[in-house]
C-alpha cells in the first residue's frame, strides 16, 4: 500500500475530483437530460450522473496513477527488456532453455492436430503476419522507412500466382520463389523515385503506390479479373500428391511454420551483419550515416527490395490458402495492420512482431463477442501504447559484442 | 610537396547569398590546421563543400592523399568523399543514438568492409573474418580514445564530452588521412579541452592523419594548430602561424569590430 501512496497526493485526487466535475457538466445535457418531444415531458436521468462520476474519477485517477508511475520510472536505466530478461534466463540455465525450446517445438507440431481445421486456419494467418511483419520490419522498424504501402507487395505475391496458375498452369512451389522475386523487383522500382523522401513525404507516396497498385488490380479487367477477382487457385501439393481440405489446411499451416522458421533465421543474420548496421545508421541519421561511408541509395533500394521479398512470398501462400482473391484483400488498411504489428511489437524486434501479430491477429479472433467494439479498442490500444510503451512491447537490444581483452591487448 | 588537401577559388551560393567566396586555402601533410572566424562566416558551409553535403557552385578541390595521384572531389557524394579517405565528425553531435558505442565505431568501418547480402545470410568463411576483424579493430580504436568502457552501452546514454570523443572515434575508423572535425570542443569544460587537446595531438601522431578543425575555442586552436585561416562573410582575410594571427589587425576587427565603431 505504501507503495500505491507513493505515486498519490493529494493535489492528484484534487485534480481528479475536479475533472470529474467537468465531465459531469459537460455530459450533462446529453446523458441527463431526456426530453420527450412527443409528450413535451423532460426525464432527468441522475442515475447517470452518478455512473459518469464514479466511472470518471475512477479513470481519471487510474491514468495520473499511471502518468505518475511513467514519470518516476523515466530515466530509471536499469529496467530490462523482458527480451533481455529471457535471454539471460536461457543462457543460466541451458537445460531451462532447451526444454522450453522442445516444448515450443512440440506445441507447434500437435497444435493442428489437437484443434480444429478452424483453429489451424487461424494460427496460419497469425503466422502468415509474422513473416509480413518481419517484412516490413525490415523497412520501417532497422531501415527507419515509413512504408505504408506494403500490401501492394503482398498483392503482387499473390496475384503473380493466381496469374501464372490461370495463364500458364504453373503450380504453387514454383510460383513461390516467382512472386517474391516480382516482388522484390517492384520493390527496387518503388525505391528509386522515393529516395529523396524521408518520414511523412515518403509515408504518403508510398500509400499512394499501394493503392495504386490496389486500383490497377481493380480495374484492368483484362489483365486481372478486376473486382471479381480469381477463384479456384490450387492448394499447394506435395511432390504431386493432392490433399483434401482438411489436409491441405494442417499442410499450409506447416508450410507457413517452416517459412516463419526460415524468416526469422534470414532476418536474423541481416541484422546483425555489415548490411543491416548500415539499415540501422541509416535509420538513425542519414546524414552521419552517409558522412560515414554509407551508400544511402544502395542501403534504401536494399531495403525495400528485401521488405519487398517477404510480402511477395507471403502473397502467394496467401493465394493458395483462400484459393480466391480480389483486390479488396490489399487496401490500405492490410498496410495499417501490418505497420500496427510491427509498431506495437516493438520496432527492429523480431520477438516483439512475433508478439505483435499474436495480439492483432488472434485476439480479435478470440474476442469475436467484442467485435463491434473491435475497433475502439484497436485505437484506445493504439494511443496506449504511444503513451506508456513507445518502444513497443519488445523493446529491441542490440547485439552485445564480447571482446577478448587479453588477446586484443596482445596484438598491440 | 603538394598539399593533400587543396581548394581553389572554391565558391558556394545559396540563392543570393554567398556563404563561401572564393576562398583558396591548403593543408599540407601531417598538419593540423584550423578553420576560424565569427559566427556565421561559413566555416561549417565550407566543411559541407570539401566533404560532399553540399555541391560548390564554383571552384575546385583537390585531394592528394599520400603516394596517390591530385583527384578533383567537387560534388561526389558523401559517401564516396569518406571512401577516399575524408573522415569529419559534425557540429551537433550526430551519433547513432540507438547502437552501441562500439556499433557506432564499426559503422565507421563500413566502406572499408566488402561482405554482402549473401555472405550474411550464409555466414561465409570470409564473412566471419572480416566481422571478427571489424570489431577488434574498432575495439582498439575504442582504447585509443578511451571508451572501452561504454563499448556495450548505447550511445545516447553517453556523456557529453564521451560523444564528442565517439564522434572522433567513429569518424578514424573511416581511415582517414584527413580528420575534419567540426567545433570538437563545443561545450566542453576547460579540463574536457584540454584532454582534446592532446588526442587531437596523439592521433597525429599515432596514426599519421592530418587534421583540419573548425573552433571557437581560442586556447585549444593557438595550442594545437601549427596554421590557422581566418573566414568572415565567406571570405578568407587572413592565414598563417597563431603568432601571426594574434597580431593581425584584420582578425581583431573581425572578431571585436572596429576600432572607431567602438
Amino acid at each position: 500500500m505504501s507503495n500505491l501512496m507513493k505515486y498519490f497526493s493529494l493535489k492528484e485526487i484534487k485534480k481528479s475530483l475536479v475533472m470529474t466535475l467537468w465531465f459531469m457538466i459537460l455530459t450533462f445535457p446529453i446523458m441527463v437530460i431526456k426530453v420527450n418531444t412527443i409528450e413535451n415531458t423532460v426525464i432527468w436521468r441522475w442515475g447517470y450522473l452518478a455512473v459518469i462520476a464514479v466511472g470518471s474519477f475512477i479513470l481519471s485517477t487510474l491514468w495520473r496513477y499511471m502518468m505518475e508511475r511513467k514519470s518516476l520510472q523515466a530515466g530509471n536505466e536499469s529496467k530490462i527488456s523482458l527480451q533481455q530478461k529471457l535471454r539471460e534466463l536461457g543462457e543460466k540455465n541451458p537445460r531451462l532453455k532447451r526444454g522450453a525450446l522442445a516444448a515450443v517445438i512440440v506445441l507447434v507440431v500437435a497444435y493442428p492436430f489437437a484443434t480444429s481445421m478452424y483453429q489451424t486456419g487461424i494460427m496460419t494467418t497469425a503466422l502468415m503476419y509474422v513473416v509480413l511483419g518481419l517484412g516490413l520490419n525490415i523497412v520501417v522498424g532497422l531501415g527507419g522507412l515509413l512504408h505504408l504501402g506494403y500490401a501492394a507487395f503482398y498483392a503482387v505475391g499473390a496475384y503473380t500466382y493466381a496469374l501464372l496458375h490461370v495463364h500458364f498452369g504453373i503450380g504453387f512451389w514454383v510460383s513461390l520463389p516467382i512472386g517474391a522475386g516480382l516482388a522484390t523487383i517492384l520493390g527496387i522500382l518503388i525505391a528509386i523515385p522515393v529516395l529523396r523522401l524521408r518520414g511523412d513525404y515518403l509515408a504518403i507516396v508510398t500509400l499512394g503506390f499501394g493503392e495504386i497498385v490496389r486500383i490497377i488490380l481493380e480495374n484492368w479487367n483484362d489483365f486481372s479479373f478486376g473486382p471479381s477477382g480469381i477463384a479456384n487457385i490450387p492448394r499447394p501439393t506435395l511432390f504431386g500428391i493432392h490433399f483434401k481440405l482438411q489436409q491441405a489446411s494442417v499442410f499450409i499451416y506447416f508450410i507457413m511454420v517452416a517459412l516463419v522458421v526460415f524468416t526469422i533465421f534470414i532476418v536474423r543474420r541481416l541484422e546483425n551483419s555489415r548490411m543491416g548496421r548500415a539499415w540501422i545508421a541509416m535509420r538513425e541519421d542519414e546524414i552521419a550515416s552517409q558522412s560515414m561511408g554509407i551508400n544511402i541509395t544502395k542501403t534504401k533500394v536494399m531495403t525495400f527490395a528485401i521488405g519487398a521479398f517477404w510480402a511477395g512470398m507471403i502473397g502467394v501462400v496467401f493465394a493458395a490458402k483462400t484459393t480466391f482473391i480480389n483486390p479488396a484483400s490489399f487496401t490500405l488498411w492490410e498496410s495499417v495492420i501490418i505497420l500496427c504489428i510491427v509498431v506495437i511489437g516493438g520496432m527492429g524486434s523480431i520477438f516483439g512482431v512475433v508478439v505483435g501479430a499474436g495480439i492483432l491477429i488472434l485476439l480479435p479472433e478470440y474476442l469475436r463477442a467484442f467485435s463491434q467494439y473491435r475497433m475502439l479498442l484497436f485505437g484506445a490500444i493504439l494511443v496506449l501504447m504511444m503513451v506508456f510503451r513507445p518502444g513497443g512491447i519488445v523493446t529491441n537490444v542490440r547485439k552485445v559484442y564480447r571482446i577478448d581483452k587479453d588477446k586484443t591487448g596482445e596484438a598491440e | 610537396m603538394a598539399p593533400i588537401l587543396e581548394t581553389k577559388n572554391l565558391t558556394m551560393d545559396f540563392g543570393g547569398l554567398r556563404a563561401v567566396d572564393n576562398i583558396n586555402f591548403q593543408v599540407n601533410e601531417g598538419e593540423i590546421v584550423a578553420l576560424i572566424g565569427p559566427n556565421g562566416a561559413g566555416k561549417t558551409t565550407f566543411f559541407n563543400c570539401i566533404t560532399g553535403v553540399y555541391k560548390p557552385t564554383g571552384g575546385d578541390i583537390y585531394i592528394a592523399p599520400e603516394g596517390e595521384k591530385t583527384e578533383r572531389i567537387n560534388g561526389l557524394k558523401p559517401n564516396v568523399v569518406t571512401e577516399k579517405g575524408l573522415a569529419r565528425t559534425f557540429q551537433n553531435i550526430r551519433l547513432f543514438q540507438n547502437m552501441t558505442v562500439l556499433e557506432n565505431v564499426m559503422i565507421g568501418r563500413h566502406c572499408r568492409l566488402s561482405a554482402g547480402l549473401l555472405g550474411a545470410i550464409f555466414r561465409t568463411k570470409a564473412t566471419v573474418a572480416e566481422e571478427k576483424k571489424v570489431v577488434d579493430d574498432s575495439y582498439e580504436i575504442l582504447e585509443e580514445i578511451g571508451l572501452t568502457d561504454y563499448a556495450n552501452e548505447f550511445a545516447k546514454n553517453l556523456p557529453y564530452g564521451a560523444q564528442r570523443r565517439l564522434e572522433i572515434a567513429r569518424a578514424m575508423a573511416t581511415d582517414p588521412f584527413l580528420l575534419l572535425l567540426d567545433e570538437p570542443a563545443a561545450g566542453m569544460n576547460p579540463q574536457e579541452t584540454k584532454e582534446l587537446d592532446e588526442m587531437i595531438l596523439h592521433i597525429r601522431k599515432n596514426n599519421k592523419i592530418s587534421i583540419l578543425l573548425i573552433e571557437h575555442d581560442m586556447s585549444l586552436v593557438m595550442s594545437v594548430s601549427e596554421k590557422i585561416f581566418v573566414v568572415d562573410y565567406g571570405k578568407l582575410i587572413a592565414e598563417g602561424t597563431p603568432d601571426e594571427i594574434k597580431k593581425n589587425p584584420e582578425v581583431i576587427k573581425a572578431y571585436l569590430g572596429d576600432e572607431t565603431d567602438a
